[in-house]
């Protein structure tokens, strides 16, 4: 008797699990085409917010003026906000940061602004103020990492520096870099090699503008990478997506974004820190994790790409880890927010390892990361968020 | 009692039947350990931390690689964390010449950037720790870059000797020897007897598990007189260990000269970097460049002790990646080919790190570094004919082969041996001489198809 009733009650359970299984596997198919639509949409808005930019930058560069520059600038932080959302794509095994991907002619950083132009105490530096370099898109991106990580040629951050110029290194100032429009006029301007640095600027704008778009040809409906990703096996996809959002949390923004940057008090390891736009880089890849897991993206214009939502599959799947992961996302939502703006500023306010806004936002990040790695292992897949670098 | 049995079986099976994604299984493809192993393949596959380490070890890790990674530069700057580049130097950064934590390239022509490549000088005879005497005027490495209020030592010159061979079976093969000469020397002319050993920096991977390996466990490798008469003798190094203040079994380093990773690393920020820090405090050039001291200095430590500490903490935690197609067939074949030409005998393929290391994700792990750590008389040929400490011009740390077959992804290029001379694996092989004279020669007697998978095998390491 006792026998009888293990026995139904083993055929019963494993009834239960393997319906819930199926509903759960449903649940992540719909959620996959959720995630292909939301990351068509947003690197869609990046390319073009980027085109915005470059025809606001070639208008600039052909007839320099103030009022110009700083529609070259607002146009820069306007593109900037689509893109901060796609960094929860990377290191999902994607086209962003596959072998040939763009990523880093995108958004290397930091970057070591000698390379690129002239800095204080140095006139005539870099690859601006060196004639017998040509400026053209081939040489600056192979001129891209040569020699060096940080040796940056191209990419938002190239482009930022090119607008904004060095920031003060007394932070207390509040102030973004202050390069004037004149270092682009070509007759009585400011600066040397006016000419070549408005060429460069208007190189690297293509440049970026055709890696984005490489990026929007390949998730597009019937794009070659979307319809791979659509393809394969489920599990393999929810492992790369999942270990994108982690590593981004735990260890990119965590720890190279923010930790770093107040461990070493130094402006120069923080994102955006010639337009003190690194604020909302933090608070835009944190939407970007956030936006996965709700399953829906605001788009620039204001309407709603959404589906399936990766809360949903982790709703059937354990109700009680989805409380702990809608409380992890509140908590770090509420954390990036409070950081103090301008961020270089903010970390001169508090050491490492204290309880200050930026800390907190460390232990909040790394601990959301900690709950992905485990909504992984919870769905059966072993998710590792250390940062491949 | 049995239907508990069946419970827990059917049980297991739904488990396992969801427990997908573990793509490794085999002990030995953990060639970094269970804690130091990671599955990436891609062109950032040396430069994850080992999965072991916690979540405060995660966040110093950033930092050191912050500091690997980035461009220092010259004093007075506003960014103080990192000025102090120089006066003289070979990079501006690690990462310069452990690109993405990879390999240097060779020097191969006029107008060549040294991404990763240096030649270390010296002249006949030693100090009282065992070290080399630096050549007087331009010290212990050559610096062929400069801050731009300073001169740099000079132009690195290279020509190619092709040295051409047949296997056994017939087919033709061909060596490139560099052989590198000094000009345009800025600081007057060099001792005639001047010493020079060209070096590339190596891959980062593993260091620090390798740091973890009981000197004792070494030691049993060593067999210095060859006592079992199999023709090879491999032997430790012995070199002063400045932190302590005496003689310790070196390990790092082509020819074994560092001891440890801190000494490794605070020698190569002085060394190729000019960035002085507590374990070296003096500026890399010599009195008989007195010029240079009147440049502005980043003060006496230019890294300071924590911050040097993060970066050996992240030199220290580069994970192994795992092996690639260990099942493959071909790949088998390799294996055991590798095994019967004696290749093991130096390249010992697992070694138990050992208890004490401070960092104890690195203690106790089975790993697979393809080396023993020890210095093996390679022939003429491969001779710099600079001795190291106890090491002689002949003699060469055993490299570790872990990770071999990603360089080329990582790097872009598959150059080999302490100057890059070998363009790939099968030339590195045929540049063994010495103890490995008779392993080369097996070498060249096997099929075209037995030295194939060799090399699959070698690159699945």
């Amino acid at each position: 008797m006792k026998k009888l009733f293990l026995g139904i009650f083993v055929v019963t359970a494993l009834g239960a699990v393997s319906c819930k299984k199926k509903k759960v596997n449903n649940l992540k198919e719909e959620f996959r085409v959720t995630y292909a639509d939301i990351v068509h949409a947003s690197y869609e808005d990046s390319y073009n917010k980027a085109v915005e930019m470059q025809t606001t930058i070639n208008s600039f560069v052909d007839a320099p003026t103030d009022a110009g520059f700083t529609a070259c600038k607002n146009a820069w932080l306007a593109a900037r906000e689509p893109y901060g959302q796609t960094e929860a794509y990377r290191f999902a095994n994607g086209p962003i940061d596959d072998a040939n991907g763009p990523e880093g002619a995108l958004n290397a950083w930091p970057l070591d602004e000698g390379y690129i132009d002239y800095v204080d105490g140095m006139a005539m530096s870099g690859i601006v103020n060196d004639g017998t370099t040509t400026i053209d898109a081939a040489t600056l991106a192979g001129l891209n990492e040569a020699g060096g990580e940080k040796n940056i040629s191209i990419g938002y951050h190239a482009i930022e520096f090119l607008l904004w110029g060095q920031d003060d290194a007394n932070t207390a100032l509040l102030t973004p870099g202050q390069r004037p429009y004149t270092d682009y006029l070509t007759t009585g301007g400011t600066a040397s090699n006016q000419d070549r640095r408005g060429d460069y600027l208007k190189v690297v704008a293509q440049i970026l503008v055709d890696d984005l778009n490489s990026l929007v040809q390949e998730w597009k409906e019937g794009g070659s990478y979307r319809t791979s990703f659509l393809a394969e096996d489920i599990d393999v996809s929810i492992a790369n997506i999942l270990t994108g959002m982690g590593v981004l949390s735990k260890s990119e923004l965590a720890g190279e974004r923010v930790f770093v940057a107040l461990d070493n008090q130094d402006q120069e390891d923080e994102h955006s820190c010639f337009a003190d736009n690194t604020h909302r880089d933090i608070i835009l890849n944190f939407v970007g994790i956030q936006n996965i897991y709700n399953g829906a993206y605001t788009r620039v214009d204001g309407t709603v790409v959404s589906g399936t939502s990766l809360a949903d599959v982790i709703e059937k799947q354990d109700k009680k880890l989805k409380e702990q992961l809608d409380a992890a996302f509140s908590a770090a939502n509420a954390a990036v927010n409070a950081i103090p703006v301008p961020f270089d500023n903010a970390l001169t306010l508090e050491t490492a390892g204290g309880s200050g806004a930026i800390n907190t936002a460390v232990t909040e990040l790394q601990a959301l990361g900690d709950l992905i790695a485990e909504m992984g292992s919870e769905l059966g897949l072993t998710i590792n968020t250390a940062l491949p670098e | 009692m049995r239907s508990t049995c069946l419970f827990l079986i059917v049980l297991f099976l739904v488990i396992t039947a969801c427990s997908k994604g573990k793509r490794f299984s085999r002990v030995d493809e953990l060639s970094g350990g269970t804690n130091g192993t990671i599955y990436d393949q891609s062109s950032a596959a040396f430069s994850q931390i080992m999965p072991a380490a916690d979540n405060q070890q995660e966040l110093l890790f950033a930092v050191g690689n912050s500091f690997f990674n980035q461009n220092w530069v010259s004093s007075p700057a506003s960014t103080t964390a990192r000025d102090g580049l120089g006066p003289l130097f070979n990079a501006k950064s690690c990462s310069a010449c452990h690109f993405k934590d990879g390999r240097g390239m060779p020097y191969l022509g006029a107008g060549d950037n040294s991404n990763g490549f240096l030649i270390r000088l010296s002249v006949p005879g030693q100090d009282e720790f065992g070290e080399n005497l630096p050549e007087p005027t331009y010290g212990g490495q050559f610096n062929d870059l400069a801050l731009p209020m300073a001169t740099d030592e000079g132009n690195i010159n290279v020509t190619f000797e092709y040295i051409t061979g047949t296997y056994d079976d017939g087919t033709p093969y061909e060596l490139r020897k560099p052989i590198y000469t000094l000009d345009d020397l800025q600081y007057g002319p060099m001792d005639p007897n001047v010493e020079m050993s060209p070096r590339i920096g190596q891959q980062m991977i593993g260091l620090g598990l390798l740091e973890a390996i009981d000197e004792s466990t070494l030691l049993r490798f060593a067999d210095e007189n060859d006592a079992d008469g199999d023709g090879i003798s491999g032997r430790p190094n012995y070199v002063w260990d400045v932190t302590i203040g005496a003689t310790s079994i070196g390990r790092f380093g082509w020819k074994a000269n560092m001891p440890n990773l801190l000494q490794q690393t605070a020698g190569a920020f002085v060394g190729d970097l000019g960035i002085k820090s507590y374990l070296f405090s003096s500026e890399n050039h010599t009195s008989n460049q007195s010029t240079l001291d009147a440049l502005p200095d980043g003060g006496v430590e230019e890294i300071e002790v924590d911050d040097l500490g993060k970066v050996v903490l992240y030199v220290s935690s580069l994970a192994v990646p795992a092996r690639r197609n260990a099942k493959d067939k071909s790949v088998k074949k390799g294996h055991n080919i590798f095994y019967d030409l004696g290749c093991v005998k130096c390249h010992i393929p697992t070694i138990e790190t050992g208890s004490s290391h401070e960092l104890t994700y690195l203690n106790n792990q089975t790993i697979h570094p393809y080396t023993d750590l020890l210095l093996h008389d390679m022939g003429a040929e491969l001779s710099d004919g600079r001795p190291d400490f106890l090491a002689t011009g002949n003699e060469w740390r055993t490299q570790p082969l872990w990770g071999l077959g990603l360089i080329e992804t990582v790097n872009g290029h598959t150059f080999l041996l302490h100057d890059g001379r070998a363009r790939n694996i099968e030339e590195a092989i045929l540049w063994h001489g010495g103890e490995a004279e008779q392993s080369k020669n097996d070498f060249k007697a096997l099929s075209a198809e037995e030295r194939a998978d060799l090399i699959l095998f070698l690159n699945s390491l």
